[in-house]
């Protein structure tokens, strides 16, 4: 009856089910994770040091997005809450990009059509609606391209995403929902979310509903290009729910140990995703010593770079509040314009 | 001395909108050797204690607050000297300012970052405050101009506190110590017991005679004699015949003391002290009366140790000695009971049919409602009131 999980890595990096990756894919996978969990530490270390009013941490989330962002073609696009560090990364987002929205001197920085990236939404489970939209103008051009719509656990609970899944059902949309249950709606656990695995809901709206360890980067990887290739190809909408844990706070604000057993962290510890991909490599390639060295010595570049990138950030001019919106700016809005600029 | 720009880090706002916080523990001392992101400092917030990562590399030149200090954000909290060039040059808020090492500057300054300065500035000086703290200060008829602002804009909090101290002009506050903390801790740990509280109005005339007659006994010199002693006598007695109400309780069982130990509430310059007579029940009434001059007086004298404030299983206070006929008294911690003496006053009584001016007081019991009913307080305080209007009923006892 319960939907079976999907693994490739165990913890211990056992192998479980066979793979299709080469040495090198599963290089790139380790450089990946590596640097995907330097900028996100370094961000938070940069919100302690006074240089970002916010940060949401995605620690321990990593193989979720890395595995999945790298599933996705150049084409497909991606609609993100406002975790999706990782998956930005693949996407080719510059982190200073996201610090700079953290440290509120932006209010987007990139050009989502460039990057297949939208800007992160904070309003939680709204993504889930623009993806669905998307997704049915893609049917409506005849493209074959698919969409992404990243969430969490705590947005199953909410109108938008239940109304997302009707949709796309309905439509036929080509949508992966990409549920990243990391355990904890801020401090509400899963029991209060739903009685039943996320992904067995997908089969009330009349989709597929998929399982896998958020924490095995080739197993998220695996079920998602398979997802995806399943809505290009007309198949419509699948909700993956990827198992994972927040290994760090909801955001900076936020202190876990209020609400979580301190072993329950410990358990998860050791279901760490850099770890088990790190173990495979280290008994499998033998040059992995060396290429790690390298990668080592890239995160500590990436994480200067990202310091210095950080504080170097320009203070953003009122008046570019108005620059976005229109193409042509109503004259009221100029007017508010001008006396902003009078103002500061 | 390091002859590098020095690095001060300023406490940041580690939640969403946090002010202040209490520097908790240093990891590190001056001197020290630390890298980038290395642990600094555990701070708590409102909202939880949080690690600071070092900002700079470098070497620890001075901690600017000490632990257990609560400071604003943006006060600088540790000097480290040394950093790499580029980033000593774009260290935020490390504007040429004072700072004496060993301490935290008082108010850190206006912060700069975020103010462009485009042009002239606005003729008319318009204080910057978001709409709904405008309408705030409105309301509560406050110039915003008048309120102190630490940052460009004044915030909410800053007009709230603004208000309250328009509002709390002349009020005072003491520190809690001492004797009225662990009073009030006493009446609030009282606060989870059932009590009930009885009372009765009796003509002690026989008594008030009777103090009369005692003073000018021989046996009684040096023994301050009042119509309290007599009554602790005869709390004594009453709590003899009544031993339901002489009780502690202790959640699964209810434990009955092989003696009295009574509490005498005595009013001192430090508060309010109860010192102890142990044994209450076998001591004379002149001895009582010794025992508790002697312990009343050490009270007062601020020389009271604790063990002779421990011990008591009943209390007694004598609430007319303010003035006030009578009181709802309330339990100590421990105790089954407590019984306060009104004023001993004139008062008109009817006897035989007529009006006639008797000396009255008012008795009033607490006790302790697990361990006893109505039925045994009643009994009691019927008990000590019948010795009081009948001193000679003290015999049937």
């Amino acid at each position: 009856m319960g939907l079976p999980i999907s693994q490739t890595l165990a913890p211990d990096g056992e192998l479980v089910a066979a793979h299709h990756f080469t040495a090198d894919e599963l290089r790139a996978f380790h450089r990946d994770l590596v640097l995907a969990r330097r900028i996100d530490t370094e961000a938070f270390a940069l919100q302690r040091h006074g240089e970002l009013g916010l940060w949401p941490p995605m620690l321990g989330q990593e193989a979720a997005q890395i595995g999945s962002g790298r599933a996705l073609a150049a084409n497909d696009f991606v609609f993100p809450s406002y975790r999706e560090h990782g998956v930005a990364w693949c996407r080719g987002v510059d982190p200073t990009l996201l610090l700079a929205i953290f440290r509120g001197t932006s209010l987007g920085g990139w050009d989502p059509a460039e990057h297949g990236f939208a800007l992160p939404a904070i309003i939680i489970g709204a993504q889930t609606l623009h993806a669905v939209g998307y997704g049915i103008g893609l049917t409506l051009e005849g493209k074959e391209d698919a969409v992404v719509t990243y969430f969490g656990d705590g947005a199953t609970s909410q109108g938008d995403t239940n109304e997302a899944f009707a949709w796309a059902a309905s439509y036929n949309a080509p949508v992966v929902f990409f549920c990243q249950n990391n355990q904890y709606a801020i401090s509400v656990p899963l029991e209060r979310q739903t009685r039943i695995p996320i992904a067995q809901r997908a089969a009330g709206f009349g989709f597929e509903g998929i399982r896998v360890d958020g924490n095995d980067v080739l197993a998220v990887h695996q079920v998602t290009s398979e997802a995806l290739a399943k809505a290009r190809s007309g198949g419509g909408p699948t909700l993956i729910e990827a198992i994972t844990y927040r290994m760090g706070a909801h955001t900076t604000s936020d202190d876990p140990s209020r609400y979580r057993d301190p072993r329950e962290a410990d358990e998860w510890a050791e279901r760490d995703p850099l770890l088990r991909l790190r173990a495979l490599l280290e008994r499998t390639d033998p040059g992995f010593a060396e290429f790690d060295a390298q990668v080592q010595a890239e995160a500590e570049q990436l994480g200067q770079r990202l310091r210095e990138a950080c504080k170097a950030l320009p203070d953003p001019d009122l008046a570019a509040l108005f620059e976005h919106v229109y193409a042509d700016l109503p004259p009221e809005l100029v007017a508010q314009r001008e006396e902003v600029r009078s103002w500061s | 001395m390091s002859t590098d720009t020095p690095n001060v880090f300023a406490l940041p706002d580690v939640g969403e909108g946090l002010t202040e916080a209490e520097i908790v523990s240093w990891h590190v001392a001056v001197g020290d050797e630390v890298g980038v992101n290395d642990p600094l400092v555990d701070i708590e917030t409102a909202k939880s204690i949080v690690e600071l990562p070092s900002p700079f590399a470098g070497r620890v030149e001075a901690l600017l607050v000490e632990e257990g200090q609560t400071v604003r954000v943006g006060t600088p909290i540790v000097q480290i000297g040394g950093g790499a060039p580029a980033e000593a040059s774009e260290a935020p808020t490390t504007e040429k300012r004072e700072v004496l090492v060993g301490y935290g500057p008082s108010v850190s300054r206006r912060r700069t970052r975020n103010r462009p300065r485009n042009g002239s500035p606005a003729p008319s000086v318009r204080v910057l405050a978001k709409p709904p703290v405008r309408k705030l200060a409105k309301d509560l008829g406050i110039d915003l101009a008048k309120v102190p602002a630490r940052g460009d804009a004044v915030t909410r909090a800053e007009v709230e506190e603004f208000a309250r101290m328009l509002s709390g002009a002349g009020t005072t506050a003491a520190p809690v110590t001492g004797v009225r903390r662990a009073t009030a801790e006493a009446m609030i740990a009282s606060v989870a017991v059932p009590q009930a509280t009885e009372w009765v109005t009796v003509d002690v005339s026989a008594s008030v005679e009777l103090v009369e007659r005692l003073r000018a006994d021989r046996r009684f010199d040096g023994v301050k004699v009042t119509t309290t002693l007599l009554t602790a006598r005869a709390v004594c007695l009453a709590l003899g015949r009544t031993p339901d109400l002489h009780a502690r309780w202790n959640d699964s069982t209810i434990e009955h003391p092989a003696s009295v130990g009574l509490g005498i509430a005595a009013a001192t310059e430090r508060g309010l002290v109860v010192p102890v007579v142990r044994e209450a029940e076998r001591l004379s009434l002149a001895d009582l009366g010794h025992a508790i001059d002697d312990l009343v007086a050490t009270a007062r004298a601020a020389r009271i140790q604790p063990d002779q404030m421990s011990g008591g299983t009943f209390t007694l206070t004598n609430v007319g000695v303010f003035g006030v006929d009578g009181g709802t008294p309330i339990l100590p911690p421990g105790q089954s009971g407590i019984l306060a003496l009104g004023r001993v006053a004139r008062r008109p009584w009817v006897v035989d049919e007529e009006v006639v001016p008797r000396w009255v007081t008012t008795l009033a019991v607490t006790f302790d409602h697990r361990v006893a009913d109505g039925e045994q307080a009643s009994r009691f305080l019927a008990d000590v009131a019948t010795i009081l209007e009948h001193p000679a009923m003290a015999l049937a006892f």
